[in-house]
């Protein structure tokens, strides 16, 4: 619901990094009732994968901070035309 | 020598090519030698191949292979020559006149701007037309053929910047087109069924009243080889202007008066004879075909000697009588007798060249006046023009005597025997002939001048360039027919002797000696009737400008260049503009922008989904996953 209600786009960001750290607490758990230990090392991976992303966002939400002094959402539609 | 015959068509396509490629910075003097130099180059060597043909001593069947043309699998076209009786005779016809006609236009086309490009143009005939006849198979012809069709259009149009002359051109064409197209078809019905086009493999497996069979025994059905042997006379019919495809010759005079001479006389009319005749075993097994040739011919003959009667355009009159002449040789090529054919080509190259020659002598000195009506008195100021011109009449009206009477009796006598209906009604074209002749004879050289003052003034003998060939010219058209005497008059007929190893006639019939002079004598007394009415028509010098009742019909070529217009011109324009403005524009044109406009229109409907707004996105994604999800609900519940 975060992810849907804010404008803040670092709020966004926050709650989409919840929403898969969500997903990896789920294969942690699933792969110890499933006694396999595969999903486990998947969820390295994701989180690897997940740090670099949010570096990469996290720059990309400060450049745009720095171009046009707002992180609002609604005011980022500039790619439009 | 045989083996140089490919020397032939080489020397006027180098002609063509210096005098094509540098017409523009080339001095008269010089494109006038080297397009009359070729011609005669090509004669000698052609006068050295006649002599060993003559003698027998030619080597291989005479087929001179240059080099490979089409090759797949076992089908093989070589790019070969074949040296027999009929392609020499023809060679010599074909270099000769044409050398003549070189010389002459040497003189008539002496103020013309374009001379070299002419002289080009001119080789360019004579070449295609040599290809056409030394191919050793169909497809050489037919390279010939379509270079004679190319030659032809451009030397009618030659003064281009006439709308009517180049009118003409595109109509004689469109014509030779349409008759090239059951040409093309005939020969691929050859390849496909006998597996071969060259006349040396093709002919053996035509056997003479056994029917048709390949090489491996298949059987080849009658009506096949009446089929085959129809395409290729439509193609005769396109090319030497028969019944329905002869309206491009008349017109043809639109070119100046020598090319006039050389498509007339010595090449291209020529052409559908000479395929003809040398199909000549295929046309033997289908007599069908060879009942419908003679009566086209004679249809033919008959409506282009009625409309000549009262053609006041001396070249006109002349184009009319070709028409008609070949007429004659279809009709003889019909009736089986192809020596009479082929005798008649030969003899009607002499003096139709001459009378052509003679026409152009006369339009030359009356300063590119065409129109008999303006003449009259020529014959004391021009004296050559006039008694060659007249040998040429007499020759082509059958006076006993000049070479024109030998062929002619030998056709008429031909079709005598198979068809004595047929044969006056030949004899009534052969009449009419004199008739008309004579008539343009009488209204040019006899009586008083009608033209104007100053044309009065400038009438002169034309140079010795012009009037050397004339007089060649007649001495060929009288001496000409000696070599083919009927059989009562001589034991040898020299022609059909000579031509005997390729052509023979078709079931010769033998007339009782009796008969054969009592044709003879009635053909020459119409004639020289005929002659006398003519003198008497023409007497009164008086010549109406419209003509009335009948005989405005015949001025008028029985409308048939209107009818042709009405019937078959305007309802294609009709139909090419429905197909422009209807179908092109509204139909296709229609389809083509409307897909466009169908991807525009739409791409704008959807842009609106790419609203910019990051919540939208976000929120479409969420129902994405919803509904996604709960098709996956759905499926394991299903």
């Amino acid at each position: 619901m975060g992810v849907l209600m804010r404008r803040n786009a670092i709020i966004i960001f926050m709650c989409i990094e919840l929403m898969l750290n969500a997903v990896n607490l789920l294969l942690v758990a699933f792969s110890k009732v499933n006694g396999d230990a595969g999903a486990q090392v998947f969820v390295f991976f994701s989180m690897v994968v997940a740090a670099a992303e949010v570096a990469i966002g996290l720059a990309i939400i400060v450049m745009v901070f720095r171009k046009i002094n707002s992180v609002d959402i609604n005011v980022l539609n500039r790619l439009k035309n | 020598m045989t083996q140089l015959v490919y020397l032939i068509p080489l020397f006027p396509l180098i002609g063509f090519l210096i005098n094509g490629l540098f017409y523009k910075s080339m001095p008269k003097s010089l494109a006038g030698i080297i397009g009359s130099g070729t011609i005669l180059a090509a004669f000698a060597v052609a006068l050295g191949v006649f002599f060993e043909v003559k003698n027998g001593t030619v080597p291989e069947q005479g087929v001179v292979q240059i080099f490979d043309f089409i090759a797949v699998g076992n089908f093989n076209i070589p790019f070969a020559f074949l040296v027999d009786e009929l392609s020499a005779m023809f060679l010599l016809i074909i270099t000769g006149i044409g050398f003549l006609i070189h010389v002459y236009s040497t003189a008539y086309m002496h103020d013309d701007e374009g001379y070299a490009k002419y002289f080009a143009y001119l080789n360019l005939f004579v070449f295609s037309m040599l290809l056409l006849v030394l191919g050793a198979n169909y497809v050489i012809m037919f390279i010939g053929w379509e270079g004679v069709g190319l030659a032809s259009y451009l030397l009618i149009g030659f003064w281009f910047k006439n709308k009517d002359y180049t009118n003409a051109s595109k109509k004689a064409f469109i014509m030779n087109r349409i008759g090239d197209l059951g040409f093309l078809v005939g020969m691929m019905l050859v390849a496909l069924n006998f597996g071969t086009l060259s006349y040396t493999e093709l002919f053996p497996q035509l056997a003479p009243g056994i029917g048709a069979s390949t090489a491996n025994g298949a059987v080849i059905s009658d009506a096949l080889v009446c089929g085959i042997a129809l395409c290729f006379f439509i193609g005769a019919m396109g090319k030497s202007a028969q019944i329905p495809l002869y309206t491009w010759l008349p017109d043809a005079m639109a070119g100046p008066t020598p090319v006039s001479a050389l498509i007339h006389a010595a090449t291209m009319v020529t052409a559908g004879i000479y395929m003809i005749a040398r199909s000549s075993a295929l046309y033997n097994l289908a007599p069908a075909v060879q009942n419908f040739i003679a009566i086209i011919g004679l249809a033919t003959l008959l409506l282009s000697a009625s409309i000549a009667l009262k053609q006041n355009d001396i070249k006109k009159v002349l184009a009319y009588s070709t028409v008609s002449q070949l007429g004659y040789m279809f009709l003889a090529l019909g009736v089986g007798s192809y020596i009479g054919g082929l005798f008649h080509v030969m003899t009607h190259a002499f003096f139709k060249a001459l009378l052509f020659l003679g026409s152009g002598s006369v339009i030359h000195a009356m300063s590119g006046e065409q129109d008999m009506r303006r003449m009259g008195g020529l014959g004391k100021v021009m004296p050559v023009t006039k008694i060659t011109f007249l040998i040429g009449c007499l020759a082509i009206a059958g006076i006993p005597g000049f070479s024109g009477f030998f062929s002619k009796d030998e056709i008429l006598a031909s079709v005598f025997a198979k068809s004595p209906l047929m044969y006056a009604l030949a004899l009534i074209g052969s009449m009419m002939t004199a008739f008309y002749m004579f008539r343009a004879y009488f209204m040019t050289f006899s009586g008083n001048f009608r033209g104007t003052e100053e044309q009065k003034h400038h009438l002169h003998e034309s140079p010795m360039a012009m009037t050397v060939p004339l007089i060649i010219l007649a001495i060929l058209s009288v001496a000409g027919g000696w070599i083919g005497l009927p059989h009562v008059l001589a034991h040898h007929h020299l022609l059909a002797e000579y031509l005997a190893p390729v052509v023979r006639n078709f079931d010769p019939a033998h007339l009782a000696a009796n008969t054969e002079w009592m044709l003879m004598g009635l053909a020459s007394v119409l004639a020289i009737v005929m002659i006398l009415l003519a003198r008497m028509a023409t007497k009164k010098e008086q010549f109406p400008e419209e003509e009335q009742g009948f005989a405005k019909l015949l001025a008028n070529k029985w409308y048939l260049d209107e009818i042709y217009d009405a019937v078959i011109v305007k309802p294609l324009y009709k139909l090419a503009h429905f197909l422009n403005n209807v179908l092109d524009t509204k139909v296709i044109d229609g389809a083509v922008n409307g897909v466009g406009q169908l991807v525009h229109w739409s791409a704008g409907r959807i842009r609106t989904l790419q609203s910019g707004q990051v919540g939208i996105y976000l929120f479409a994604m969420v129902i994405g996953v919803v509904v996604l999800f709960a098709i996956g609900i759905a499926m394991i519940i299903v």
